[in-house]
């Protein structure tokens, strides 16, 4: 009776222990046809032969968002996911609380556009360049330049108190957008920069693979980027520098007693961010083909600190979780209310009128969220393993008492 | 760099930025209340000043006013701002303890870490500032004209609008009336010594979470107070209008010293007088450029600001 | 004691807070392979001697050597590297890591893989990573909490979390340890089996500074022991004599001790 509690321990532990208790080529095995199965993701096809009951002539998918092209809506979460990785590193290892986050993303999409776009000022204005540069040239640069402008940033305040930082750099990230949207002389303000390239390659027929009919190659490109960052990031965390960053983030004055250079690896932490950030920017600035201040509002700081949190920070699964979630939900859920008839907006009182479509209330559900994570799940959906074992061995605490 | 604009502005640069200022240390007070007693920079708090504003706009709204009424006369125009300030103080005020209630309180129950703080409350803060922008249809709401904005008076260079005049007026008598009560009442007594030793003044028989809540009431109500001004000198109003007064009033906050009342009022002041010459210098598109500068120039090389951060120490 | 190289020396070090005089003139020498005692009534100044051994606090007159080299002013994570490690009176362990990362940690000080190294996993990185596992494992084992490798430092017990941290600090690979108060909240079977950790660790070739308010512990195991009281050194001694200095009774032998 009173073991009850240990016997029924909660699902996705359950799935992860049962995961690693598996043989290691069936684990890999595992791996492999997970990942395939992601690759799968845009067609259309592998929702329609899902076999759930689909509600005759609406025209509805099950997890196929009706509403918006679900390729395009798995390459934004797909460049979400990378920057809620990125910010992971710095919030959920090192315990930074980077609030001007977008900021990197928008360092590396403004590289992009500058160097790639026939319209950049770059050429058009002060002849620094003879002819637009191609996509992938400018991806280092981009990434590059990110990283650069987070030690930039890092080296003034990692020094700061922890709360202080957070407020320094929310308000860099905001100070660089008010700049960049009035100021004419290179970014182009509101106007922003037209015509940015896409990535290169070919199909067989002579039609580019990047293209803007089929969003699906941008999905499986971002999809590779994802699985390679994941790569160099634990390779990261399970080394000297992870170890550094979590005893940084526990207790930074020991850290530094124990011989650990916290400000070095504060600011590693800071700059890789930035890097996997500025290189979200570059996949994105791919795809968008237009580049302007409006993309890099605070609203999508604050979405994909939420997208770190909700998952687990700390947890590489959690930032994927996360990053998914904050943007596939939202877009799934307009697809279902279609079928169901949700309002898109309702009167209140006769005074006001309530926006109601999902993307818009996804804002005021997520922030929500923030506190009810914080406050009955600080770990997130999907924590990392030493916190889900920390979980279990309170249970196990907690059992004989009830 | 234009030195000839700030001389020949500079009588009405200073009245305009001590005006400015004004609003800026009455919203800062909110975040050093709130900080010199539970060492947590309230994020919210911009948005509980936001909230204030359209307090203000919807009571115009009730009594007649919109953006097309012609303007009042001076009596009704002195009605209008007395019943707003008085709507829009308990608003902001009402919002902020719901803040507290909601957002912080469970997490300390749980003796949560600070980062726990924080994050919670920059969710409140995107949740009250989204859910404006729902019911607003995320337009910029248009402010009633109702003081005139001719001078009031002249003299020497310097002219002074009505609104400025109000602004100033009211928020120092506001500031001094806090001084009192946290000095010298009751009340003022228990925040003082929570501020000092939270866990001392408990065991000395202080209700901590009471002292808590009264701390982010009256820096709502000092938030709602500033709104009306805000509104009367910026004729509009938005959703996310919040952000950036926020971020400056935090700047002057921690410009002053940050948990030091008097501290909020000089760092408000002078942020605002820097302001307005640093616009008249540089341009006014670096107005909120300057603000962010003052601010990290000053953590950088004194972070305790100018007089010290102190809530308990100090007398007020 | 016989002639030995002196290690640390404390030379006439005064340190002030504002108008309170913290540490006043003290002055004093640790050899190499001693365990030397610090001792003193409750705010005599032992942490703050401490920490400004550690780099925590700068000296505001005096100096404070160590292997010859001057320490005030040095950053902490250098003073460990130099050879100096230390525990905390108030546990101060990462909660969130398990025994042994906080082992590999403190392991790491001497290490240098970063960055570039780790993303790639460079040979390096796997020679480091192998040889202070190694040594982790073997601290683990001589610190006495062999089989708790794997779980995180919040869930071990008091004592284990003293050993860890002893563990820890001893994986830095010191030429001195100082400890702070290792004993506080051990029951007496405790104190004595830590009395032993501390002569093995003298034993290895470590040189211990040892802070104590336990009387019993410091005589049983320190070879020499320093007096302080409000700040200032009033004796100086082995355990026997300081134990019949009139000073020392009446400052602190003559006060009964809880612990």
């Amino acid at each position: 009776m009173t073991t009850e509690p240990i016997k029924q321990p909660r699902r996705g532990l359950h799935l992860g222990d049962r995961f690693r208790a598996l043989p290691k080529p069936a684990r890999i095995a595992a791996i492999v046809v997970g990942i395939a199965l992601l690759y799968v993701l845009p067609l259309k096809g592998f929702y329609e032969n899902l076999g759930f009951p689909i509600p005759v002539g609406s025209g509805y998918l099950p997890f196929y968002t009706t509403g918006s092209d679900m390729a395009n809506v798995l390459f934004q979460c797909g460049y979400y996911i990378l920057l809620a990785l990125g910010l992971n590193v710095v919030l959920g290892y090192a315990g930074l609380l980077d609030l001007g986050f977008f900021g990197f993303f928008a360092v590396g999409a403004y590289t992009v556009a500058l160097l790639t776009s026939p319209d950049s000022k770059l050429i058009t204005e002060y002849n620094w360049l003879e002819s637009p540069w191609p996509w992938l040239v400018t991806v280092p640069i981009g990434v590059s330049l990110a990283l650069l402008s987070g030690v930039l940033l890092g080296w003034p305040t990692l020094r700061l108190r922890g709360d202080y930082l957070a407020i320094v750099t929310l308000g860099f990230a905001e100070i660089i957008r008010i700049v960049a949207k009035n100021q004419d002389w290179i970014l182009n303000g509101d106007r922003g920069i037209p015509s940015v390239a896409h990535p290169p390659g070919t199909w067989s027929d002579g039609s580019p693979v990047f293209g803007i009919l089929d969003w699906s190659p941008y999905y499986w490109l971002v999809l590779t980027v994802i699985i390679a960052v994941i790569f160099l990031i634990r390779n990261l965390a399970n080394s000297r520098v992870g170890r550094a960053w979590i005893a940084i983030r526990e207790d930074e004055d020991a850290a530094e007693l124990m011989g650990v250079p916290t400000f070095k690896f504060k600011l590693w932490a800071f700059a890789i961010g930035a890097a996997v950030g500025g290189l979200s920017g570059t996949l994105w600035a791919g795809q968008a083909n237009f580049v302007n201040s409006a993309t890099f509002s605070l609203e999508n700081s604050i979405l994909v600190l939420a997208a770190v949190v909700l998952g687990g920070a700390g947890s590489i699964g959690g930032a994927i979780l996360g990053g998914f979630l904050v943007i596939y939900l939202p877009e799934w859920l307009r697809s279902v209310g279609d079928v169901f008839g949700w309002p898109h907006s309702v009167d209140v009182f006769g005074i006001f009128r309530l926006d109601t479509s999902p993307t818009s209330l996804r804002f005021i559900i997520f922030g929500a969220l923030l506190i009810v994570v914080m406050i009955y799940r600080p770990q997130g959906l999907w924590p990392n393993r030493r916190r889900a074992a920390e979980l279990k061995d309170r249970q196990k605490e907690v059992a004989p008492v009830e | 760099m234009n030195f000839d604009d700030l001389i020949q502005g500079f009588p009405d640069l200073t009245t305009t930025g001590l005006a400015q200022g004004s609003v800026y240390a009455l919203v800062a007070l909110g975040y050093t209340l709130v900080y010199g007693v539970l060492r947590l920079i309230n994020f919210a708090h911009s948005e509980v000043f936001m909230y204030g504003t359209f307090a203000a706009l919807w009571t115009w709204g009730l009594m007649g006013y919109d953006s097309n009424s012609t303007r009042p006369s001076l009596g009704m125009a002195l009605l209008l701002i007395l019943v707003a300030l008085v709507v829009a103080a308990l608003f902001s005020g009402g919002v902020a303890v719901l803040l507290e209630t909601v957002a912080y309180r469970p997490l300390r129950k749980r003796n949560a870490p600070p980062l726990a703080f924080l994050i919670s409350a920059i969710g409140a803060s995107f949740v009250l500032a989204e859910a404006m922008g729902a019911l607003t249809e995320r337009r910029q709401q248009g402010i009633p004209s109702i003081l005139p904005s001719t001078p009031l008076f002249t003299a020497g260079g310097w002219t002074v609008t009505p609104v400025q005049l109000m602004t100033l007026v009211v928020a120092l008598g506001v500031m001094f009336a806090l001084d009192w009560f946290v000095s010298k009442t009751r009340f003022g007594r228990g925040i003082r010594a929570v501020a000092q030793d939270a866990d001392t003044a408990a065991l000395m028989g202080v209700n901590k979470g009471r002292v808590i809540a009264l701390v982010f009431l009256l820096g709502g109500l000092l938030a709602g107070v500033a709104a009306v001004f805000y509104n009367l000198k910026q004729g509009n109003t938005r959703f996310n209008g919040g952000f950036l007064i926020g971020l400056k009033a935090f700047s002057a906050a921690v410009l002053g010293g940050i948990g030091n009342l008097r501290g909020a009022l000089i760092g408000g002041l002078l942020l605002g007088l820097v302001e307005a010459y640093g616009a008249a210098l540089f341009g006014s598109n670096w107005t909120n450029v300057i603000a962010f500068v003052v601010l990290l120039v000053l953590l950088m090389f004194r972070p305790t600001g100018l007089l010290g951060e102190s809530l308990g120490r100090a007398r007020a | 004691m016989s002639e030995r190289k002196p290690l640390l020396e404390v030379d006439n070090v005064t340190l002030r807070f504002g108008g309170v005089v913290a540490l006043n003139q003290v002055d004093f020498t640790l050899y190499e392979g001693e365990i030397l005692g610090l001792i003193g009534p409750n705010g005599a100044g032992k942490t703050t001697c401490f920490n400004a051994m550690t780099g925590v606090y700068l000296p505001t007159e005096g100096q404070i050597r160590f292997k010859g080299e001057q320490v005030s002013g040095k950053k902490r994570n250098k003073i460990t590297k130099m050879g100096m490690a230390r525990t905390f009176q108030n546990i101060r362990l990462f909660p969130e890591m398990t025994a042994l990362e906080n082992v590999l940690v403190g392991a790491d000080a001497h290490n240098t893989t970063s960055v570039p190294t780790a993303l790639l996993r460079l040979p390096k990185h796997w020679r480091e990573e192998r040889r202070s596992k190694a040594r982790a494992l073997e601290l683990l084992d001589f610190v006495g909490i062999t089989g708790r490798s794997d779980d995180l430092a919040r869930n071990l017990s008091y004592g284990d979390q003293r050993r860890l941290e002893i563990a820890r600090a001893l994986a830095t690979n010191p030429a001195l340890l100082c400890l702070d108060e290792p004993a506080a909240g051990f029951n007496p079977a405790e104190k004595v089996a830590l009395l032993e950790l501390i002569k093995k660790i003298r034993d290895s070739g470590v040189t211990v500074l040892l802070i104590e308010h336990d009387m019993r512990l410091v005589m049983g195991v320190t070879d020499r022991i320093i007096v302080l009281e409000f700040g200032k050194k009033i004796a100086e001694g082995t355990p026997a004599e300081v134990r019949d200095n009139p000073k020392v009774v009446a400052a602190y032998l003559g006060v009964p001790d809880a612990a």
